[in-house]
């Protein structure tokens, strides 16, 4: 197959598919021989117990980690090594389990961040900030006003995010991720340590960049509830293997993602 | 003074982005370049020029381009007193083979070469964090201070082996040389630092600014969002050093006069870092904050027996400003990390509210 663009790929076809992928680290053996795909425009959710290896899927999928076998396919390319950066340009961005803001920065120059990718104006111009470049960040700016109105986050705009409470962190880096426009957005439990009505909030959040922007989705999640109301469909890991693979309501009945859950004997 | 923010609605992006979005700010902004422009010159003594003012801003340009490595793009370099070395040996090389050419254009061109020997010892910044990179920078900083010494072509073979700035003219002014005026130096080096602090500011600001800080807050993230490490590590370096190679090249042509290695040795690579720490890591007001801390508190310092009339010796007058200026520095480090620019602008926030505590 030859590379494609995402308008070339109607919703419902493979956007990106995950083959036969084995990543061990030193002894531990973190993913084993797992395969699945991501449809474009669903919500596709990776659930698994700790240490199940669906972080490390993650760093796979947008080339932080690299495995020992196995091939990724996104947008009809196939790869095996690819830098972060790389997977950035083509459209994959990601929020963090343990949110990874810029610290030192405020929350719309973090989000303003996000948009790293689609700034070009050169050096020259940047001395002067003048001109082309200011226009561009005029430009920019008028993008990430609109995912702060959509997140709602106006009130803490100049703020240091240093200084933000937990739920907003989480908020903000999933700002920055949106507003990079991404093609595949992953979430690493983006509700994790939120209470019910953040969590409420996150997930209206989630539904709406599905649904307005079309954007695909990977979300890993623990709170099954979650799980049940947002995903499409479901791939379990458990011990670094792939146990099951299907629809939500399928998903939860299956005998081996019960037993992995309940810690039934291996 | 009111000092506020109300009434001042900005109603565009454009009014938002800008450096000082706040009147009083501008004004102030205003007010310092017209005392420094016109009344230094006018009412400064020549002490006070050649001996506070214009090493002032020659370590105040020197601390930007070290905060700019340091706190902005959170890499660490001990190598800032070599880099102005090689800018003021560029400079001085530049000036023996180019006569003609206009010796502030040889000051700016000396910082290109700066600039490459930055980013030439920045390369191991891509493998290699903290500790092991103070000491590749430690080692760059050794390495070119034997240079300067074991290179006789860099001091076009003095017997003295010290650099000697020669005459030079513009517009018909003499601006370099034992013949220049201390009005005269003070002016251009004022012009150049206000303009490459300008500079500076507006690349912080923008879109590789952002990139420096992306690195130095979570250097993953940056990655994700598309900044290339090598590209913002190495744009770091270059500019960092280029800044500190035009402070170097100032420091001997309007401010010595003539220079040996040990104007760019180890401890004014720390000298400069304390300025930084000192003033506010990631912070351009605060490398000026800092370097007047540093370079003019000993000035007053040392006059202060002099004026209320004890005799002291001078010995005595260099320990106890040793002493004064480490007990700040530890004070500063326990007390306020961010440095002067911090307490400042806490000041400024009160300040916006008063009289009202909340
Ligand atoms: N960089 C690494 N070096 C060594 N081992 C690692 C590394 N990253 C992950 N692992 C190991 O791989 C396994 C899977 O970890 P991973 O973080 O992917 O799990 P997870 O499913 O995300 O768990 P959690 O629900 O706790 O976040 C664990 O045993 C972990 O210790
Ligand atoms: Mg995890």
């Amino acid at each position: 197959m030859s590379a494609r663009t995402l308008a070339d790929i109607s919703a419902g076809e493979e956007l990106l598919s995950v083959d036969d992928i084995s990543l061990s680290f030193g002894g531990v053996k973190a993913i084993q021989d797992v395969s699945f795909n991501i449809m474009k425009g669903e919500i596709r959710a990776i659930i698994g117990p700790n240490g199940a290896g669906k972080t490390s899927m993650l760093n796979v999928i947008n080339g932080f980690y690299h495995p020992q076998v196995g091939t990724i396919t996104f947008l009809g390319k196939e790869r095996r090594k690819m830098r972060p950066y790389m997977a950035a340009s083509q459209g994959i961005s990601r929020t963090f389990q343990n949110v990874a803001l810029f610290n030192g920065m405020s929350t719309l120059d973090n989000i303003m961040a996000g948009r790293t990718l689609k700034m070009n104006k050169n050096f020259f111009w940047q001395m002067l900030r003048y001109g082309p470049a200011m226009n561009e960040e005029i430009e920019h700016r008028l993008v990430v006003e609109e995912i702060i109105d959509f997140l709602e986050i106006e009130h803490i705009r100049k703020t240091p995010v240093s200084q933000l409470p937990y739920g907003l962190k989480k908020r903000v880096e999933l700002g920055r991720a949106l507003v990079a426009e991404p093609t595949l957005l992953l979430l690493d439990e983006p509700m994790a340590g939120m209470n019910l009505e953040e969590k409420e909030d996150m997930s209206r959040f989630i539904i709406d960049v599905n649904q307005q922007f079309g954007t695909t989705i990977a979300l890993i999640e623990h709170d099954m509830g979650v799980v049940m109301d947002l995903a499409d469909r479901v791939v379990v890991l458990d011990y670094g293997r792939k146990i099951s693979d299907g629809e939500p309501a399928q998903v939860q009945a299956d005998q081996n993602v019960i037993d992995a859950y309940l810690g039934v004997a291996h | 003074m009111f000092y506020r923010e109300a009434g001042q609605f900005k109603s565009t992006y454009k009014a938002d982005q800008a450096i000082f979005p706040i009147l009083q700010d501008r004004m102030a902004i205003a007010f310092y370049l017209a005392v420094a422009f016109i009344a230094v010159p006018i009412f400064g003594s020549d002490f006070f020029i050649t001996s506070i003012m214009i090493p002032f801003l020659v370590f105040s340009l020197a601390a930007i381009g070290l905060n700019i490595l340091v706190g902005y793009t959170g890499q660490i370099s001990l190598g800032t007193g070599a880099f102005m070395g090689v800018g003021a040996y560029s400079c001085y090389k530049l000036a023996t083979i180019f006569p003609d050419i206009n010796i502030i254009i040889l000051i700016i061109a000396s910082g290109f070469f700066a600039a490459a020997v930055g980013v030439l010892f920045g390369l191991p910044s891509l493998r290699i964090k903290g500790f092991y990179l103070v000491v590749t920078t430690l080692a760059a900083q050794f390495f070119l201070e034997w240079a300067f010494i074991r290179i006789p072509w860099l001091y076009n073979y003095n017997d003295s082996g010290a650099i000697e700035v020669p005459q030079r003219e513009t517009f018909g002014i003499i601006v370099t040389g034992a013949s220049a005026t201390p009005s005269v130096r003070y002016l251009i080096v004022l012009a150049i630092v206000v303009a490459m602090t300008w500079v500076a500011s507006n690349i912080i600001h923008g879109r590789i600014g952002r990139a420096w800080m992306m690195i130095r807050d979570m250097d993953i993230a940056a990655e994700l969002m598309g900044v290339r490490p090598l590209y913002a590590k190495l744009s770091a370096f270059a500019v960092s050093s280029f800044y500190c190679g035009v402070a170097g090249a100032m420091m001997v042509f309007f401010w010595l006069g003539a220079a040996e290695v040990e104007s760019f040795d180890v401890n004014h690579s720390f000298l400069i870092l304390f300025m930084v720490v000192i003033g506010g890591l990631g912070s351009l007001i605060g490398s000026f904050m800092g370097a007047a801390f540093i370079w003019v508190l000993p000035v007053i310092l040392r006059a202060v027996p002099n004026f209320i009339g004890i005799d002291v010796n001078a010995a005595t007058v260099e320990h106890l400003n040793f002493m004064i200026i480490g007990a700040l520095i530890i004070f500063f480090l326990i007390v306020e990390p961010h440095g002067l620019a911090r307490l400042w602008a806490l000041a400024k926030q009160k300040l916006r509210v008063w009289p009202f505590p909340y």
